[in-house]
């Protein structure tokens, strides 16, 4: 029996057309693409046709606003930061209660050192930023607006371009972590508000260590990491070249691939959703339904605890996540959870499925047979279950 | 992800003595959904010869909460209730082969609804507030009241001496930042009570022929002036004019720590303060700064901030300013870093 992976916002599986790409630059190719001479030349051309690939991909107006970095880590970094040393004036950052660890770490360091003030947007329960405040928050004191297009837990996907704009209005810098969002959904950058946007590539079937950060054509730009003048001197380091021509290909390949993560993948998560909430009592569907990736499920099984789930889970040969990987195995629940007031009962017992085009049918039938009696069997150790069962069920109160 | 033993995978699997117990005469329950962990252990004890005839378990939490709950059941069946109190966390853990470092935390709960259910069964009521603070050491199950306490009662002043007393900071070393955020925040509060008292007790002392001596402008430049507010946004003057500017040279003062070593308290500060300001040089260049917040007898209160706020090398300033002082002043000193909020000590 073969493991089915489901855990596809946490990494996805390299391209296997992503490594042949990649392979030649490694020992044939592999010149440095700032060299001069032949070796160096045709690499630098490789590098650039990688560029316009993921130009192509996000739909940007040139293919030198495209910036690469070491990950999504990196360009959120990068772009924070940058901002805040290109206006001096300016020193608040507007952001949400629910991005990645990438982007809230660093700007509780920069709000704790005295370098930021920082707003942290509250969102609603189905994790849909809260605009009023949202728009209370923005002043002429703002450096950056940094918000994620889609949630890493729960998919849920922000009205970007509307926030975007909003910002913009205030002449701040708009920064978008679009990591979970870039190869799942459409984005469109040329003639948006969109200053900024960080991707990464294991996250779309490329290589991990190798992202990128979009700086539109015109922002004053600040690099995080000074040395040579690569990367037209917006991020110092010698290319990581094979990584850049896998993420060129992944991304090549992303975009061939949209219709499917939008029209298959999206039916394969649907499917597993309903069954889930139809042979599972007491569980709930986290995220915006109407506006969510493609890929992703969040669904809670109240009086369980997630981690025993996906012990179990492991066993039957399913991986699937508690939310980010990053806060995976720690005791506290899910900031993003909480953020969405997710009730109690609820909020320790979350699981993540999410797919990606490597998915099958199979895969799907396979949870659904596997999950319910995991569920039962812990809910019967539960020293809750008893009660909450009479509850929601008057046939054994 | 998940490096459990095969014992405790075993028993989180097939977890043993798992349900209700209808004939138990002893319950412990510890826990609760908002912590995402709890346990209620249902004994059975022949009440004459106090032997554990029965034990079962209810759990909710993590694979490691269930298997440790399973393995107390195994532990205590067969003990006479002294037996079993004298079972701790550390039998739990040792009987799943160990825990990883951050579910420490499970057996200890173990532990606590055990003494519980005996507690029940001596007809005593012992309520266990289980994770009383938040958890800040994960490895090693320490929380902030623990730390807190620790540095009070010892008069801790950097994070090596929490580590050493409390363990928290020995493991995976990414609690270090909280533990110097409580370290700042318990010392600050500290040095305010002593602050208090002693003004308390000047007020007593002055009897009833003399106002209250808080009143601005009526205090020498040491410990007893008024500071500002913490949300007052911080002056830009210069301390030494500021810190002559506030003295009243000419009021009456309370009874001052003796100039040392033949020393006005003006010019020590005045000396401090040259040090500091010297030394800010070198911090600079490396992203960070150090204020002087204030002089308390022999003790500097310094706020870090910039690159050296979570700096692991934060100790090392620290020390090597007060070295600085001591050769300068040729006293001892002790410097002790606060929070930039330690204005309104």
């Amino acid at each position: 029996m073969t493991a089915i992976y489901l855990d596809n916002n946490a990494t996805t599986r390299t391209d296997p057309a992503v490594v042949e790409a990649m392979l030649p630059y490694f020992t044939d190719h592999f010149g440095n693409a700032s060299s001069a001479h032949s070796f160096g030349a045709s690499v630098g051309e490789a590098v650039k046709a990688a560029r316009q690939k993921l130009q192509a991909l996000l739909g940007a107006a040139h293919d030198h606003e495209i910036i690469y970095t070491s990950g999504g880590t990196e360009s959120d970094n990068a772009a924070i930061l940058a901002a805040l040393e290109a206006m001096p004036e300016r020193n608040e950052i507007v952001t949400s209660k629910v991005e990645h660890p990438a982007i809230l770490t660093l700007c509780e360091h920069l709000e704790k050192t005295g370098r930021a003030k920082v707003h942290f947007i509250g969102v609603d329960r189905l994790g849909q930023l809260d605009i009023e405040s949202y728009r209370a928050a923005l002043s002429d004191k703002v450096a950056i607006v940094s918000l994620m297009w889609a949630n890493n837990e729960t998919g849920t996907i922000f009205p970007i371009e509307g926030l975007a704009e909003l910002a913009k209005q205030h002449g701040a810098l708009f920064h978008t972590d679009a990591v979970q969002a870039a190869g799942k959904t459409p984005i469109a950058l040329k003639d948006s508000p969109i200053d900024m946007l960080s991707l990464s590539g294991h996250k779309l079937h490329g290589p991990k260590g190798i992202g990128a950060l979009y700086v539109k054509k015109g922002v004053r730009f600040k690099p995080l990491i000074r040395g040579g003048h690569q990367e037209r001197a917006r991020r110092g380091g010698t290319e990581n070249v094979p990584a850049i021509i896998g993420l060129g290909k992944a991304a090549e390949l992303a975009l061939q691939h949209m219709a499917e993560e939008q029209g298959r993948v999206k039916d394969l998560r649907d499917r597993l959703e309903t069954a889930v909430v139809q042979r599972v009592p007491n569980c709930i569907v986290n995220g915006d339904r109407n506006d969510r990736l493609p890929n992703t499920a969040n669904i809670a099984f109240e009086y369980v605890e997630s981690e025993a789930i996906l012990l179990h889970l492991d066993r039957a040969g399913v991986a699937a996540s508690s939310g980010s990987a990053c806060t995976s195995g720690s005791m506290e629940p899910s900031h993003v959870l909480k953020a969405m007031a997710v009730p109690e009962a609820a909020l320790h017992g979350a699981v993540r499925f999410s797919f990606s085009r490597d998915n099958a049918a199979s895969d799907v039938d396979r949870v659904i047979e596997a999950l319910p009696p995991i569920v039962e069997k812990l809910r019967e150790m539960s020293p809750f279950w008893a009660d909450a069962e009479k509850k929601t069920n008057p046939v054994l109160a | 992800m998940w490096e459990y033993s095969d014992k405790v995978k075993e028993h989180f699997f097939n977890p043993k003595n798992a349900g209700v117990l209808a004939t138990a005469n002893a319950v412990g329950e510890v826990g609760a959904l908002a912590c995402g962990d709890a346990l209620t252990l249902m004994l059975h004890i022949d009440p004459v010869t106090e032997i554990i005839l029965e034990a079962r378990f209810q759990a909710y939490g993590c694979g490691s909460a269930i298997a440790s709950s399973s393995a107390l059941t195994e532990l205590v069946i067969g003990k006479t209730v002294a037996q079993a109190s004298a079972i701790g966390s550390r039998d739990i853990a040792d009987f799943l082969g160990g825990l990883p470092p951050e579910k420490g935390h499970c057996a200890v709960m173990g532990s606590e609804a055990l003494q519980s259910a005996l507690a029940d069964f001596r007809g005593e009521r012992r309520a266990f507030e289980f994770e009383e603070g938040a958890l800040v050491c994960r490895c090693h199950g320490v929380d902030e009241k623990a730390i807190e306490q620790a540095i009070r009662a010892h008069q801790l002043t950097s994070v090596e001496q929490v580590t050493a007393r409390t363990t928290a900071g020995s493991g995976c070393t990414t609690c270090y930042e909280r533990i110097e955020d409580i370290l700042v925040r318990v010392t600050a509060e500290a040095l305010r009570a002593k602050e208090e008292a002693r003004v308390a007790a000047e007020a007593a002392a002055r009897g009833r022929q003399a106002p209250a001596p808080a009143a601005p402008g009526t205090v020498t430049l040491l410990s007893s002036r008024p500071r500002p507010a913490p949300a007052q946004p911080r002056p830009e003057s210069p301390r030494p004019a500021r810190a002559a500017a506030e003295s009243s040279p000419l009021t009456p003062t309370s009874p001052l720590p003796p100039p040392s070593a033949g020393m006005t308290n003006l010019k020590k500060i005045r000396l401090i303060e040259e040090t500091i300001e010297d030394l800010r040089v070198y911090l600079r260049k490396d992203g960070g700064d150090c204020e002087l917040i204030d002089v308390d007898g022999s003790n500097v209160l310094v706020s870090l901030t910039g690159a050296c706020v979570g700096c692991q090398m934060a100790s090392v300033t620290v020390s090597g300013i007060q070295e600085r002082l001591i050769a300068k002043l040729g006293i001892p000193m002790r410097v002790i870093p606060v929070g930039r909020n330690a204005h309104g000590l």
